[in-house]
């Protein structure tokens, strides 16, 4: 291997910075999972009876499924019955009324992971509501937003809060049957985050969601569920990460996205989960189904996202575009490296008259990671003048990884136009001798030229997400060039 | 400012360089000329540090430090600019963006601040006028889609920004028409300075009637066969290799 050769492969050693434990009295379920399990989840939570109902007939379905093998990821079978749960942070009393009451170690470690709760320090403009292992234990904000009308709040608050509206969205865009992690999402989930922008309203500013997995031997299975009533408009920001272990942790969640006429909604997610060691050993289990269903005419769906963390990425953020003239669009891009494995792209699934959809994927594989991108573009016979564009485009750092490409296309409607770009391409020696000759080191200049061929996918991304994303690349990068 | 003694260099166990000895001062500029294949760009690609070479004998003092115990990016940093022969495209990443990431780097490593992006466009403006150059071309992904010509303009573009103390022109002439190579002969000749010294790799001499060179010298098979003044460009214009190949062999 040429000197250049080795740089690359060094360069690419990865540094994960959100990697720390916290020590929290938890509170935990011994592992196994059956409808005992299901109906004491449902009464520590109090939830309403439909609820319980739904779990249970998830978990009778679940039962009766087996683990899809279809994608492009190898790992070992994965034991349900060694998995808890459901583990929360041993709340005080009753649980945190305010802020003043969240356990101050769960304040610190929002902190470092650079997401301040401290209502003195927050994010400007940005409402966020965290969730630790299972449970939500913060949201800010909440005041501003009430009074916009937007509802912005954990999962089992909404149960007890607006048990209508769960019960009528609810699984009404990802089905309990849908798929075998949904189905197990549907009998455990345990929080997550529930929104609701009522019609007309422009949300006031970003929603966020900080995901957080801490303990040990625990899944977590959020759900997540947005409806953006008519003429509405919403932005939300999703983050993840968790602390180094040598385990493999799952991560099962749902989310679903409910736009109706004249509604927009736009989605982004930076996910920096743990992606185990340079070795493969550890890191999350990202598999997650997430859907939107453009109910209305002229709604739109917009996803994003930067997908660096994770042994395993296995999703496909999908749109339904079922009112006429709806829009969907993806954009995304999947780093991987060492032995991190994605398996990801997404479904648009053309149904009204006039439907649009973009798809713009960047792929980036280094080490000995493999990335593939798998989407599927569907035109019924009722979409007429359906559109799609989509461009698939695959970098390689290195060259002991690997990209591939699934693009399937089910055209029913003759009136549609549909087009397919893909490329794939090398960081080659040549372009970073050049920048090292420009007086940039190997680092930057691998980082350059990946937040370069990014581009399209970050200027997607609200502000204060891009730059985030940027330093993530960078980081991801990062090495021991010595 | 450069003392080259004694080099050789292989690739894949093959000599291309046989011994090379070069002295350049600071404020000179030497124009090396040479039939093809002489080993005129591997010379320059060890100047600049390019992996995959082997020295196996001789030295590099650039400044008074050992050159060839420096990473590429230092060297650079150093002041050691190379416009390559065959300059890489690459895409997503705009001109403007390279050069500014590449004059900061330039700047930390020397303890200055980053410049400021208003100070920054100033530079920029000035130094494209000086290559004239559209603004339009900053940008566009580095040398995508660039005819030959606007990428040889490009490097001296980056030179001009970058204000090197070595410059290593590799035919920068190479493929440009007569007001291109016109421009690129004025963007040098208005660095040249009593601090800042050439050393230009071209087949040419048309190059030399613009930018008038203090050396001339002659690679053949790995070796140095000939020095002389601008003459000597002259005398081999006329005359071609063969008959210092011939010397040289004798
Ligand atoms: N990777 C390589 N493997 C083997 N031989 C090489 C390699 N790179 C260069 N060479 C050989 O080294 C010799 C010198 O090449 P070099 O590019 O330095 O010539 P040059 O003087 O710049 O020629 P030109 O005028 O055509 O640009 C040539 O014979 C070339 O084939
Ligand atoms: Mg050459």
């Amino acid at each position: 291997m040429s000197t250049s050769a080795q740089q690359i492969e060094n360069l690419i050693g990865k540094n994960y910075k959100q990697g720390f434990v916290t020590d929290l009295e938890t509170e935990s379920f011994a592992p196994g999972l059956d409808e005992v399990v299901v109906r004491k989840l449902s009464a520590i939570k109090k939830e309403p009876a439909f609820m319980l109902e739904y779990r249970l007939k998830a978990l009778r379905h679940w039962m009766t499924m087996k683990t899809p093998e279809w994608a492009f990821v190898k790992f070992k079978p994965i034991d349900y019955q060694a998995i808890s749960y459901y583990s929360a942070p041993k709340k005080k009393e009753d649980g945190p009324k305010s802020l003043d009451e969240v356990d101050p170690e769960l304040l610190d470690t929002y902190k470092k992971l650079g997401i301040p709760l401290d209502e003195q320090e927050r994010l400007a403009g940005v409402a966020v509501d965290a969730v630790f292992d299972s449970v939500s234990v913060a949201t800010t904000f909440k005041g501003k937003l009430k009074e916009a009308g937007v509802i912005f709040c954990p999962m089992s608050e909404a149960l007890q809060e607006y048990p209508e509206l769960v019960e009528q969205y609810l699984g009404s865009v990802v089905p309990h049957t849908d798929n075998f992690f949904a189905a197990l999402n549907a009998a455990v989930f345990s929080d997550g985050s529930f929104v609701y922008i009522p019609e007309g309203v422009r949300c006031p500013m970003e929603l966020s969601t900080y995901f957080r997995i801490n303990a040990a031997n625990t899944g977590q299975f959020e759900r997540t569920l947005i409806i953006a009533d008519e003429g509405s408009h919403v932005s939300y920001l999703e983050g993840c990460t968790a602390p180094m272990r040598d385990e493999n942790q799952l991560h099962a969640a749902v989310v679903e996205l409910i736009a109706l006429e004249n509604a927009e909604i736009k989605y982004s997610t930076v996910q920096n989960w743990y992606p185990g060691d340079k070795t493969g050993k550890g890191g999350i289990y990202n598999f997650v189904t997430k859907r939107a269903d453009c109910r209305g005419d002229n709604s739109k769906v917009s996803w994003t996202q930067v997908e660096t963390g994770s042994a395993i990425t296995w999703k496909y953020p999908s749109c339904i575009l079922r009112g006429n003239n709806s829009i969907g669009e993806f954009y995304s891009v999947a780093l991987t490296n060492n032995y991190q494995q994605a398996d990801t792209g997404t479904k648009m699934i053309h149904i009204g008259e006039n439907t649009s959809s973009t798809i713009i994927s960047k792929g980036i594989s280094a080490g000995k990671a493999q990335n593939t991108y798998r989407g599927l573009v569907k035109v019924l016979k009722s979409a007429k003048n359906a559109r799609n564009y989509t461009q698939c485009d695959s970098l390689l750092v290195g060259d002991r990884c690997g990209a591939h490409t699934f693009p399937y296309i089910e055209i029913k409607q003759p009136s549609a136009q549909v087009e397919h770009e893909a490329t794939t391409s090398k960081i080659s020696e040549d372009q970073l001798f050049f920048c090292q000759q420009r007086g940039l080191s190997p680092e930057d200049a691998v980082s350059m030229i990946v937040n370069g061929f990014c581009k399209e996918v970050f200027k997607e991304l609200p502000m204060e997400f891009a730059v985030e994303a940027q330093a993530l690349l960078g980081i991801s990068l990062e090495g021991s060039v010595g | 400012m450069l003392t080259i003694e004694n080099l050789h260099v292989s690739i894949d166990d093959k000599l291309i360089l046989k011994g090379i000895d070069l002295e350049v001062k600071s404020g000179e500029v030497h124009a090396i000329m040479g039939p093809n294949g002489s080993g005129k760009s591997t010379l320059s690609h060890i100047l600049a540090g390019k992996p995959g070479y082997t020295v196996t004998q001789g030295s590099i003092t650039y400044l008074g430090k050992d050159l060839l115990d420096m990473e590429p990016e230092i060297r650079a940093r150093e002041g050691v600019f190379l416009a390559f022969q065959y300059p890489v495209e690459i895409p997503g990443v705009s001109n403007i963006y390279l050069l500014k990431a590449a004059l900061n780097a330039i700047r930390k490593y020397h303890g200055l601040d980053e410049v400021d992006a208003m100070d920054f466009l100033k530079i920029i403006k000035q130094k494209t006028a000086l290559v004239e150059m559209d603004q339009e071309f900053l940008y566009r992904s580095v040398n995508q889609g660039f005819s030959g010509g606007e990428k040889k303009r490009n490097e001296i573009l980056q030179m001009a920004v970058l204000e090197p103390k070595l410059c290593i022109l590799d035919e920068t002439d190479s493929g440009l028409d007569i007001d291109a190579l016109k421009v690129v002969a004025n963007g040098v000749n208005s660095l040249r300075s009593a601090e800042r010294s050439f050393i230009m790799i071209t087949h040419y001499q048309r190059l030399l009637d613009y930018i008038k060179p203090d050396y001339v010298h002659v690679l053949a098979d790995g070796k140095i066969v000939k020095s002389g003044g601008s003459e000597l460009a002259l005398e081999l214009e006329k005359k071609g290799y063969s008959w210092l190949e011939e010397q040289a062999a004798a």
